[in-house]
């Protein structure tokens, strides 16, 4: 198929079809001198935003660069308004207003006055609708008007974007924030904003020589990209060769700098997948590793966590919306005593006439969980349920350097970290935690003294079955909500156990994190299906070494 | 639900069977067969599509039926297993002697059926988008083929318009679609100027969860200065993490835009796309799209589910184009046959959803319009671009050297779909 037969839905109008008004604004940027208060009229600015539900990508760029051109305080709030998506075009007047919803109604917010003007339904307005192409002109143009903010915040902001953007013309600009910033950490990041393109449009060697320089201490994919850039590009711009050879060797600095920043991401990435895996795993060692139960439906109990947090949000936020905010809270105990309770019954009616026959166990726990899946299914139908993220998990914690340490991630390190040390302290200090050491270890001894096997058999496994509950509540934050949640993780779960050893916590602990921190850094070599055969081959010939994996249990009776 | 009870414990609790809806059999009806999984992992998709024919099922009794007779459609559910497909088409065609089936989303599972129908002489209808490579004479292809979905999406991303990619990141799930789509992607880039060391092509397992090192990876390779796109052929449950991944992470649209070909309303359902906004998807139809066939379908869907929030999506009109091509198919041969009904089934055409025109073509695709949307807030897409007019579904693709050569015509004096003369 050619490019001919292709055309834009929007801009079906020839590239720079401007108007009186459009010339007139262009020579107007042009002549107006630097940093009036207001650089337009209330007129032209109304015919200015009145112009942006135009068509015409090309146009619209234009006439946002031009609006920003001049620092006019008024500009910031339409141009934010159409990257927002709250710009509309009123249906009776034409003209284009900010919305504002109030309830069922919108309300008309004047362009030039910021007043409040008129209301209508949502259907006397129509959106100003912006492709990726405008939001990123809309962004770069409110990176420029933003340097004047008076928010600190915002400035700080609006500096990573024009040093993101890299866009010369945007030079006249920084070089009149730089004069009037009275932060100084701040402006020093605007020198290096200035840098990076002085770099490229610096005039003399010096000019060059000081930018280099200043960019060499710098430790972000940016400046990498910048150096880069100007080294490819040095040739053929005959730029000095001490030049060139001054930025190759702050490239290779910059470079080995974000090289270590890169391991210590892939170590946390690592620890993150561990930290899923433990989750997902520390309820199986204690059916699997404790009571020796190959049970395939424990993903389905993860499942039966995540979909008691999909309910639990749903009816807080239809009883009481105002805590929605903490139905994670409330989710975790109620996962853990739904999926306790499903894995009792599952012991008491099942799982306790296979004890000692694992073949048995294994077929009947995996026809059980296709039952499980079905039944979801069924009751909440076959996609995808929508766990909101509450505030606190949304977002990510953004270093300079380019390591992004994700929110909902860093909480779930912390759960895991909490569900294991809760075990182990509910393993250690309890009375059912004893006998249930005791039932391990020597069931008929434990039996002889009085311990009803029977019964910590059913607490056990509800207490495995519970645990992984509340990993549902925690994957229904990085995973899909769905009945095939708990399959992606059975056979994980399982490498995990076998390797940290059956029947030990904490040998689960440290191969759950050992695991994958090996996953993570063989992944960007690899590539993520080679980096999973790996880990896998390399743990089959551990097993061969040591059948018990990292820790194995001494026990008179672990094999009766 | 009992049914399938009896039967998982009855079969050693290891498959699904039958789910079996056929009623009372009736003296004198057209038995139309619906092959989509109704549990396992395709569910999530699949369960629409069962859905759709029901209803398009239900729609063509109310005025009459075909040919005097009423239809009646067997669903059969494949639960998701490959093998299993194979046996439940059989089962349709020779137990249940269905004039034509309706199904399979998955290639695999499309070719694992593939034999099935041409041994029996069967009917497919195949309503997904694919890697092309392929043209049975038993099969018609109503989803896009390559050149009607990925090179329009890579044309449209590497266009002033679409941002001017000139580093595209391929990913996908590693499975026969994504690489042979890949493949072809790839080649065609390099014809376009793009050299090797600008394309980063990355696979993962079905379902992957964990993308975190996959999105930072991607960043470091969108962090050279020049504009990066990626393309996805990320299929199923694996999107939901990927896009959560994204969000997260702050990869905005502007910076690194993703156009994926398999994410479309329903698959968007799981998630909060308002951290998602700008991201892309290439389909031949897009439920935001107004005119008055598509209000008028999306009303009889939500009638027919009694539920208004349910999406529509590009499958679905595939699907809907399909069977009713097939109905005026048969009206027009007088028969069922399937000899008969495919070659009145050549030249048949269906106005489009999203308005022109649908076209069968002697190879077995459609002439089908091709859309570009961006996800909005309210998990809709939003199109930004269109083809002027229709495109022909290519079964051979231009830019796999060994593919080019071929040709699928299976009408005189062709009469075959990967032939490099004609047989007569």
């Amino acid at each position: 198929m050619s490019n001919a037969m292709i055309r834009s839905v929007r801009g079906l109008v020839p590239m720079m079809r401007c108007h009186l008004v459009c010339l007139m604004m262009v020579l107007g940027a042009l002549t107006v001198s630097p940093s009036p208060a207001s650089a337009f009229s209330d007129e032209e600015l109304r015919i200015a935003a009145d112009r942006l539900a135009g068509d015409g990508a090309n146009d619209k760029i234009a006439l946002i660069n031009n609006m920003a051109a001049d620092g006019d305080p008024r500009v910031a709030p339409i141009l934010e308004a159409m990257l927002d998506g709250r710009l509309f075009l009123r249906k009776t007047d034409q003209h284009v207003v900010i919305g504002e919803k109030q309830g069922s109604i919108w309300r008309h917010i004047d362009v030039v006055s910021g007043d409040v003007a008129g209301e209508s339904p949502a259907s006397g307005l129509e959106k100003l609708r912006v492709n990726n192409r405008l939001r990123g002109a809309l962004r770069d143009a409110l990176g420029g008007l933003n340097l004047f903010s008076l928010d600190i915040a915002s400035r700080r902001a609006a500096v990573e974007t024009v040093m993101g953007a890299r866009d010369p013309s945007m030079l006249p600009l920084l070089v009149r924030a730089i004069e009037r910033e009275s932060d100084e950490t701040l402006r020093n990041r605007m020198e290096l904003a200035r840098a990076t393109m002085a770099l490229a449009a610096g005039v003399n060697k010096e000019e060059r020589l000081a930018a280099i320089a200043a960019l060499a201490g710098e430790t972000t994919p940016q400046i990498r990209a910048v150096l880069s850039q100007f080294i490819q590009s040095a040739d053929a711009e005959k730029i000095e060769p001490d030049v060139i050879e001054a930025a190759e060797t702050a490239l290779a600095s910059v470079e080995r700098r974000l090289g270590l920043w890169q391991t210590f991401g892939d170590l946390y990435r690592g620890i993150s997948l561990g930290s899923v895996l433990l989750l997902a795993a520390v309820g199986l060692a204690i059916t699997f590793g404790v009571m020796g139960v190959i049970n395939m439906a424990h993903g389905e109990m993860v499942m039966i966590g995540a979909y008691t947090t999909f309910v639990v949000q749903q009816v807080i936020q239809n009883v009481f919306p105002a805590g929605s905010g903490w139905s994670l809270a409330v989710a975790v105990p109620m996962a853990f005593l739904v999926a306790g309770l499903v894995g009792i019954v599952i012991e008491r009616t099942i799982i306790r006439f296979l004890y000692g026959r694992p073949l048995e166990t294994l077929l009947a726990t995996w026809g059980l969980s296709l039952v499980l899946q079905q039944t979801i299914r069924s009751i909440f139908g076959a996609t995808n349920r929508q766990v909101m993220a509450p505030d606190f998990m949304s977002g990510a914690i953004e270093m300079s350097s380019g390591l992004v340490l994700t929110y909902n991630r860093l909480w779930i390190i912390l759960f895991s970290l909490i569900v294991v040390a809760g075990i182990a302290a509910v393993l250690r200090y309890t009375a059912f935690g004893l006998q249930m050491r005791a039932v391990t270890q020597n069931r008929r001894m434990a039996g002889s003294v009085g311990i009803r096997t029977g019964r910590v058999d059913a607490l056990t496994f509800g207490l495995g079955s519970g645990i992984a509950g509340i990993a549902g509540v925690a994957l229904s934050q990085i995973d899909n909500v769905s009945p095939n949640l708990g399959q992606g993780y059975i056979i994980d779960s399982f490498m995990v156990v076998v390797f940290g050893g059956v029947g030990n916590l904490w040998g689960t602990v440290l191969g759950a994190f050992s695991l994958g921190i090996v996953n993570k850094f063989l992944e960007p070599v690899a590539g993520a299906v080679l980096a999973k055969i790996f880990v896998l081959i390399a743990l089959i010939l551990f097993i061969q070494k040591r059948p018990k994996g990292l820790f194995a249990l001494k026990g008179r009776a672990v094999e009766a | 639900m009992n049914k399938k009870l009896q039967a998982l414990f009855g079969a050693g609790a290891l498959a699904f069977s039958t789910l079996a809806m056929t009623p009372a059999q009736a003296a004198d009806t057209i038995k139309v067969g619906v092959l989509h999984s109704l549990s396992g992992t395709m569910a999530i998709s699949e369960t629409t599509l069962k859905d759709t024919v029901l209803m398009l099922v239900d729609d063509i009794n109310k005025k009459g039926g075909l040919l005097g007779k009423q239809l009646e459609a067997v669903v059969v559910d494949p639960a998701s297993d490959w093998p299993l497909f194979a046996e439940k088409a059989r089962e349709l065609l020779e137990k249940e002697q269905v004039a034509a089936v309706f199904g399979c989303w998955t290639s695999v599972s499309r070719k694992s059926v593939l034999p099935v129908f041409e041994e029996l002489n069967g009917m497919l209808f195949y309503p997904v988008q694919y890697e092309g490579e392929e043209s049975s004479r038993n099969v018609f292809y109503t989803g896009a083929a390559p050149n009607q979905q990925a090179i329009p999406a890579v044309d449209y991303m590497m266009s002033e318009d679409g941002g001017g990619a000139e580093r595209i990141v391929l990913l996908g799930t590693d499975y026969v679609y994504p690489r042979t789509t890949n493949k072809i992607l790839r080649s065609y880039l390099n014809a376009k100027g793009i050299a090797d060391a600008d394309i980063m092509e990355n696979y993962t397992p079905f379902g992957h969860s964990d993308w975190q090192s996959i999105v930072a990876e991607v960043k470091t390779f969108a962090s050279t200065g020049k504009k990066t796109a990626v393309i996805s052929t990320i299929n199923g449950d694996a999107n939901v993490p990927f896009y959560k991944e994204l969000a997260n992470q702050g990869i905005k649209a502007e910076d690194i835009p993703v156009v994926a070909f398999s994410v479309g309303e329903e698959e968007l359902a799981g998630i909060d796309t308002e951290p998602l906004i700008g991201h892309l998807a290439a389909w031949n139809y897009f439920q935001s799209v107004e005119s008055d066939a598509n209000s008028a379908f999306i009303e009889k869907w939500h009638a027919f589910i009694g539920n208004d929030a349910r999406v529509t999506n590009d499958p679905m009109e595939a699907t809907y184009i399909g069977f009713t091509m097939w109905a005026q198919a048969v009206q027009q041969a007088g028969t069922t046959d399937v000899d008969a009904v495919r070659q009145a089934m050549y030249g048949q055409q269906v106005p489009n959803l999203t308005g022109g025109v649908a076209v069968m073509n002697t190879n077995h695709h459609l002439s089908k319009p091709v859309l570009i949307g961006e996800v909005q807030g309210d998990g809709q897409f939003d199109v930004v671009w269109a083809t002027d007019d229709t495109v022909v579904g290519d079964a051979w693709s231009d830019f796999i050297p060994e593919s080019a050569k071929l040709t699928a015509d299976w009408t005189y004096p062709w009469v075959c779909g990967n032939c490099e003369n004609p047989m007569y």
